[in-house]
């Protein structure tokens, strides 16, 4: 560590007799603190998914999926109405978001790579997948929550399709990127039209990497309790309309983690289980599915 | 594979004359990107018309006001400024040597590559794990170190401004460290990226100089890769900002100025997850003119990353 810069040409005069014991001693201590520190930062992980494993095991039951959260004091009941409102909501923002995004991704890799929009396209989803996700709360507030004068899963929904657009469009550019330019020259030069060439080509190959991208989107939506915390707000009772006040996983745990109650307390857990468990599969699945076969 | 079906599915001559279908797809594909960056500045007019009668109204005061109390219509925000910084930067000092050790073991072959990509892979879990999930889990686990540890902290160490007592659990310093588990998968990717792109000629003309493998990763790699490792720890300190719901849960959310790591504070992204629901009035343009704020922040602290990114990209081309 004492001389990171002062390395080219210096090696043999350093201590001039080549390579040292002292530089092979440092050399393996270095490398036993690199690996020690790597661990030690992958430690808190096993320590998160064994905590969330064994005090969310323990509540999960088929009541936990069926029934509504309880009133404060008394043990049973589930949180049936917050998976059918984070269903619901992560739905809402699929929906506005998944066409958005892949019809602009289409734009800016097929139709006009390298148009001022398209530049513009991109800069933009760089930049909002950069914004704090409270932040697309924040505009749904502004922009539904204060003109309907209600608490709405449809708020929360176009919360979370603002949270999700970067990341469908990103991942639909790289895909369609990921495509061989040699499909798209073949199919013109059998006289293909570029509308027949991308959803003939480019479309069915790219789907999977495209899906992919959806998928992660949606678990990172579904464990999202920024932007659904004073959209959606929450609720105790059944979802009627999507006008209303909602349920949701992410806001359950944050509303019930500290509360006074051990019953509240391990639904927090068992949701935060189930908002794991959604995470890594779909992660694993990604890492399955994004198939590095182009690249 | 898709080659085959344009050949078989289409024998007829393709050029039939005018086909609207294809245009109106081109056109919603147009339109989607026109509806993106829309979207964009509709997303910031409409916070910044929302917040527009607190900034009429507080001016440049609110950044400098102390004081945050609704009832008295009073609103500063100085004190939660200084907690995001602070809470950012803390997060940054823990994270970035784990980062770059992690990010050094990943491109490095000190262990087979299975191993590797599976220790990759749980980095990459960390970053997908729900911010809620961080907050709850550290209420359970980092609150009760922290008022533990913090405790011995403040009285051996409670001359010191920075770790005067009495300790909360929930503190700055909790905040801190979480986030900072939550930005080393930032930190990792980024860094990992540059560490990887380093030209394999400079490693091999090291080791050709008789350098051993760490005289290699501190002397010529890590230099090279220096503006890529700049480029992650600004894009971790944006994302640190931005972080909320974990630190809603943890920091304690008290506008007390106060220098003790030990001590409760807020950030501008838990101060609006604490308050909007029950705001209401001038309270909400206040929280309005707080995310403003925020987005500012958040968006050049994000524009200065990329910028040194592509720097980063580009200078490498001259090394292949």
């Amino acid at each position: 560590m004492s001389h990171p810069t002062k390395v080219s040409a210096n090696f043999f005069t350093q201590d001039g007799k080549g390579t040292s014991s002292f530089r092979l001693i440092r050399n393996s201590l270095l490398t036993g603190l690199c690996i020690s520190l790597s661990l030690l930062a992958l430690l808190p992980l096993f320590s998160i998914v064994m905590l969330v494993v064994k005090k969310g095991m323990p509540l999960i039951s088929p009541a936990l999926f069926t029934e509504l959260p309880p009133p404060p004091g008394i043990e049973e009941g589930g949180f049936a109405n917050a998976i059918i409102g984070t269903v619901i909501m992560v739905g809402i923002a699929l929906v506005l978001a998944i066409p958005l995004g892949i019809l602009a991704a289409i734009h800016i890799t097929e139709y006009a790579p390298s148009s001022l929009l398209s530049k513009a396209v991109r800069f933009v989803a760089k930049l909002l997948n950069g914004i704090p996700s409270i932040i697309c709360g924040v505009f749904a507030f502004a922009a539904i929550v204060m003109t309907m004068q209600e608490f709405s899963a449809i708020a929360g929904g176009v919360a979370l399709s603002i949270l999700i657009l970067p990341t469908i469009l990103l991942t639909a550019e790289q895909a369609l990127l990921g495509v061989p330019n040699a499909y798209r020259e073949a199919s013109f030069g059998l006289g293909a039209t570029p509308f027949q060439t991308i959803f003939r080509i480019v479309l069915p190959d790219a789907l999977p990497a495209i899906m992919t991208g959806v998928m992660l989107a949606v678990a990172r939506a579904a464990g999202e309790t920024a932007p659904v915390l004073f959209t959606a707000l929450f609720s105790a009772n059944w979802i009627h309309s999507i006008m209303e006040p909602t349920a949701s996983l992410s806001v359950l745990i944050y509303n019930f983690a500290a509360l006074p109650f051990d019953y509240q307390v391990k639904m927090a857990w068992s949701a935060s289980l189930i908002l794991v468990t959604l995470v890594t599969v779909t992660n694993v699945l990604a890492q399955l599915f994004f198939s590095p076969k182009h690249r | 594979m898709g080659g085959n079906s344009i050949a078989t599915g289409s024998p007829g001559p393709i050029n039939r004359g005018y086909r609207p279908q294809s245009d109106f797809f081109r056109a919603a594909c147009w339109l989607a990107s026109a509806l993106t960056i829309a979207l964009f500045v509709f997303i910031l007019g409409e916070i910044l018309w929302k917040a527009w009668p607190a900034i009429n109204k507080f001016g440049f005061g609110f950044l400098t006001g102390i004081q945050w109390s609704p009832n008295r219509g009073v609103f500063g925000v100085l004190p939660v400024l200084i907690g995001t910084a602070a809470s950012s930067l803390l997060a940054l000092l823990f994270a970035l040597p784990l980062g770059l050790a992690i990010a050094v073991f990943l491109s490095e072959d000190f262990l087979p590559r299975s191993i590797r990509q599976f220790i990759r892979f749980m980095v990459e879990l960390l970053a997908a794990i729900p911010s809620v999930v961080y907050g709850l889990w550290g209420i359970f686990v980092v609150v009760p170190l922290v008022q533990q540890y913090g405790a011995v902290l403040a009285e051996k160490f409670g001359f010191l401004p920075l770790f005067a007592g009495p300790a909360y659990g929930n503190s700055l310093l909790t905040a801190s460290l979480v986030l900072a588990l939550m930005v080393l998968p930032t930190i990792t990717a980024i860094s990992r990226n540059s560490l990887v792109a380093v030209p394999p000629t400079l490693r091999e003309g090291a080791y050709a100089l008789g350098a051993t493998r760490w005289e290699t990763i501190l002397g010529v790699i890590l230099p090279t890769a220096a503006p890529g490792i700049v480029a992650s720890t600004i894009l971790s300190f944006g994302r640190a900002m931005g972080e909320t719901m974990a630190v809603a849960m943890l920091i304690g959310n008290s506008q007390r100025l106060s220098w003790s790591l030990l001590s409760p504070s807020n950030t501008l992204s838990a101060l609006l997850a604490n308050q909007f629901a029950e705001a209401e009035g001038i309270q909400v343009s206040a929280l309005m003119y707080a995310a403003v704020i925020l987005v500012i922040m958040t968006l050049a602290v994000n524009i200065a990353g990329e910028a040194v990114l592509r720097r980063t990209q580009r200078s490498l081309v001259g090394l292949k």
